[in-house]
């Protein structure tokens, strides 16, 4: 067998770790625009997976993106670390979509691959939902390894460590399979260079939800059930604390108060 | 598939045997839905048994819908997903509750996937209330609001899922109380409330088996502890969250951390309290270093009391606190030391 196919599914995220005031808009709404856009953590760690796979065994890594064309921008980071094949899933089509509908319409990329092993990151930081890889895995049929942390391959077998949260799990996988990687894996490998040079001017490719056979109704608005109904940006309400100096006598006040009320002792 | 008097469902996990707490919070919350509703509520019991089933009943559940298959004693999510999936189209569900652990969201997006359905993942608190589709102005009467911290704790959003039944949610470890449980007359109660169902997995191909299971046997418990001292970076080094130590000690509490405490390698990664990390709502919650990012606060702001020691006199932490202290916590901690052994 001439090594495996991996398709890891990627996305650009507004980087949330570094809020600052302009982040929010009066309404409680997010202005993306005052927010770097980066590579989502957890994807990095999934392209790792599948470029350890290429290194080991040989086969082909191919990434996809679902967004705005601005998110060329990592599938040109995921080419210059190794990858073989870029692609963007951009459509108009595709706004709104919730993780139903992103799932569908990433699955139907998907396919176009055949791949012998999908990744996708555990979650995205803009969301945190950790749905959209189970969920590609069930419209593709295939099992879904969550929170993996180590993966062996061997023929069409995987076996693979993953955490369940009360321990680990080690599970023998028939593929195909996809994966949702956590950082654990490790790293994402840095640049290389020559790849750098040879492909910085490159184009990924770019489809639409038509040239993957996606059914309007399952994408974007249409196909997704969940609605916003509010959204509050986080405002800390300006609660009234009591100040203790910081002396021997005040601390001991303080702490005789919270024995006497029996918070303590 | 929107029946109104659809159950209200909490899937039970269980694991070796046991069914997890999370279990028990989801059927408080659950109770509160379901008597609003006026609907039953209903605990999902896969790969369990009759014991487990009346610690569900015991816990606030009306029935426990079981089914017992030996290839669902151990969790696979291709088996649980087929079994569950199946259930759900039998029986109509209006709302079904997940733990938003791992294994709660390894299932549940596969589930609404195959169901076709919404799902909110790591809720922090589910109401019942009524909803207009602004578009289209369509009234929703009684649907499940999921309301759930997003965009990494900066905003809080409240999500419904008027149309495609049933109503998903995961929803977070530690966020729900458990009711009091309440012994059965003579597990009477329990016999009449264990509904069987099939697995309906014959022909199923499951091409996952679990080899090996090695339990983390954690020495930290921030959930259960009644007072927890808490670090963030301006604790400043590994050798400072000593002092941390020394004080719960002295109070007979646990230590937790935030992210950049963690992220800084001044205390493990299971010590993490807040959005990423676990949520508590300790008796005492003393707060050192700590800045307040709304991430941190998510997890611990329900505190019954909460002390903070800052240099940063504005720091966010204070508007948390009920006591704040400014102040170096190296001179102010062990004064707290020394006060808390003294009343000993």
């Amino acid at each position: 067998m001439n090594g495996y196919n991996s398709v890891v599914c990627i996305k650009q995220v507004p980087d949330t770790k570094r809020i600052t005031g302009d982040a929010m808009k009066a309404d409680g709404t997010i202005n993306r625009a005052a927010l770097p856009a980066v590579f989502n953590p957890d994807d990095r760690c999934a392209l790792e997976a599948a470029l350890s796979v290429k290194e080991r065994f040989g086969g082909t890594v191919t990434v996809i993106t679902m967004g705005l064309p601005a998110a060329k921008a990592i599938l040109r980071e995921a080419l210059f670390c190794g990858a073989d094949r870029a692609v963007l899933v951009t459509d108009r089509k595709a706004a709104g979509s919730d993780t139903l509908a992103t799932s569908y319409i990433l699955s139907q990329a998907v396919k176009k691959f055949s791949p012998d092993l999908v990744f996708c990151g555990r979650q995205a930081i803009d969301g945190d939902t950790a749905q959209t890889g189970p969920q590609i895995a069930e419209k593709l049929g295939m099992p879904a390894i969550t929170y993996l942390e180590k993966l062996d391959l061997d023929g069409q077998t995987a076996t693979a460590v993953r955490d369940i949260g009360t321990g680990i799990e080690t599970d023998r996988v028939k593929l195909p399979a996809l994966f949702t990687v956590t950082e654990k894996f490790g790293e994402l490998r840095p640049f290389n260079m020559r790849r750098v040079m040879e492909l910085k001017a490159s184009e990924p490719e770019t489809l639409d939800c038509a040239a993957i056979g996606c059914e309007d109704s399952r994408c974007g608005f249409a196909g997704s059930p969940t609605n916003v109904n509010r959204i509050e940006s986080v405002v800390l309400a300006g609660g009234e604390f009591k100040e203790v100096a910081p002396t021997e006598e005040a601390i001991g006040n303080l702490v005789k108060e919270l024995v006497d009320e029996h918070t303590i002792g | 598939m929107n029946t109104r008097s659809g159950e209200v469902w909490v899937f039970a996990e269980q694991e070796d045997g046991k069914v997890a707490d999370i279990a028990f919070e989801l059927l408080g919350k659950g109770r509160e839905l379901a008597d609003r509703l006026a609907v039953k509520l209903a605990a999902v019991l896969l790969g369990g048994n009759e014991e487990m089933c009346a610690k569900l009943i015991e816990g606030g559940a009306d029935i426990v819908r079981l089914i017992e298959d030996d290839r669902l004693k151990v969790y696979r999510g291709i088996a649980y997903r087929a079994a569950f999936v199946s259930l759900i189209r039998e029986c109509s569900p209006q709302i079904v509750i997940f733990g938003a652990t791992h294994m709660g969201r390894d299932l549940a997006p596969a589930i609404a996937s195959e169901v076709r359905c919404g799902l909110t993942a790591d809720c922090t608190d589910l109401q019942i209330g009524d909803y207009t589709d602004k578009k289209t102005g369509e009234e929703f009467k009684n649907v499940l609001m999921q309301i759930r911290p997003a965009f990494g704790g900066n905003i809080i959003a409240t999500i419904v899922n008027p149309r495609n039944w049933p109503q998903m949610a995961t929803v977070r470890e530690g966020v729900m109380k458990p009711l009091e449980r309440k012994a059965t007359d003579e597990g009477r109660r329990t016999k009449d409330g264990i509904v069987r169902h099939s697995s309906n997995l014959d022909g199923v191909e499951i091409p996952v088996e679990v080899v090996e299971i090695i339990r983390r046997h954690s020495s930290v418990n921030l959930k259960g502890a009644r007072i927890i001292v808490a670090g963030g970076a301006g604790v400043g080094s590994k050798e400072n969250f000593k002092l941390l130590h020394e004080l719960a000690a002295a109070l007979g509490g646990a230590v937790g951390g935030s992210r950049a405490a963690v992220d800084l390698g001044y205390c493990e990664h299971e010590r993490q309290i807040g959005q990423t990390g676990v949520t508590v709502r300790p008796a005492l919650m003393i707060s050192c270093g700590i800045s307040g990012a709304v991430q941190h606060l998510a997890g611990m702001k329900d505190s019954a009391k909460i002390i903070a020691i800052n240099t940063d006199k504005d720091a966010p932490i204070f508007q948390a606190a009920h006591y704040g202290i400014v102040g170096d916590l190296n001179q102010v901690l062990p004064k707290l030391i020394a006060a808390v052994k003294a009343k000993g």
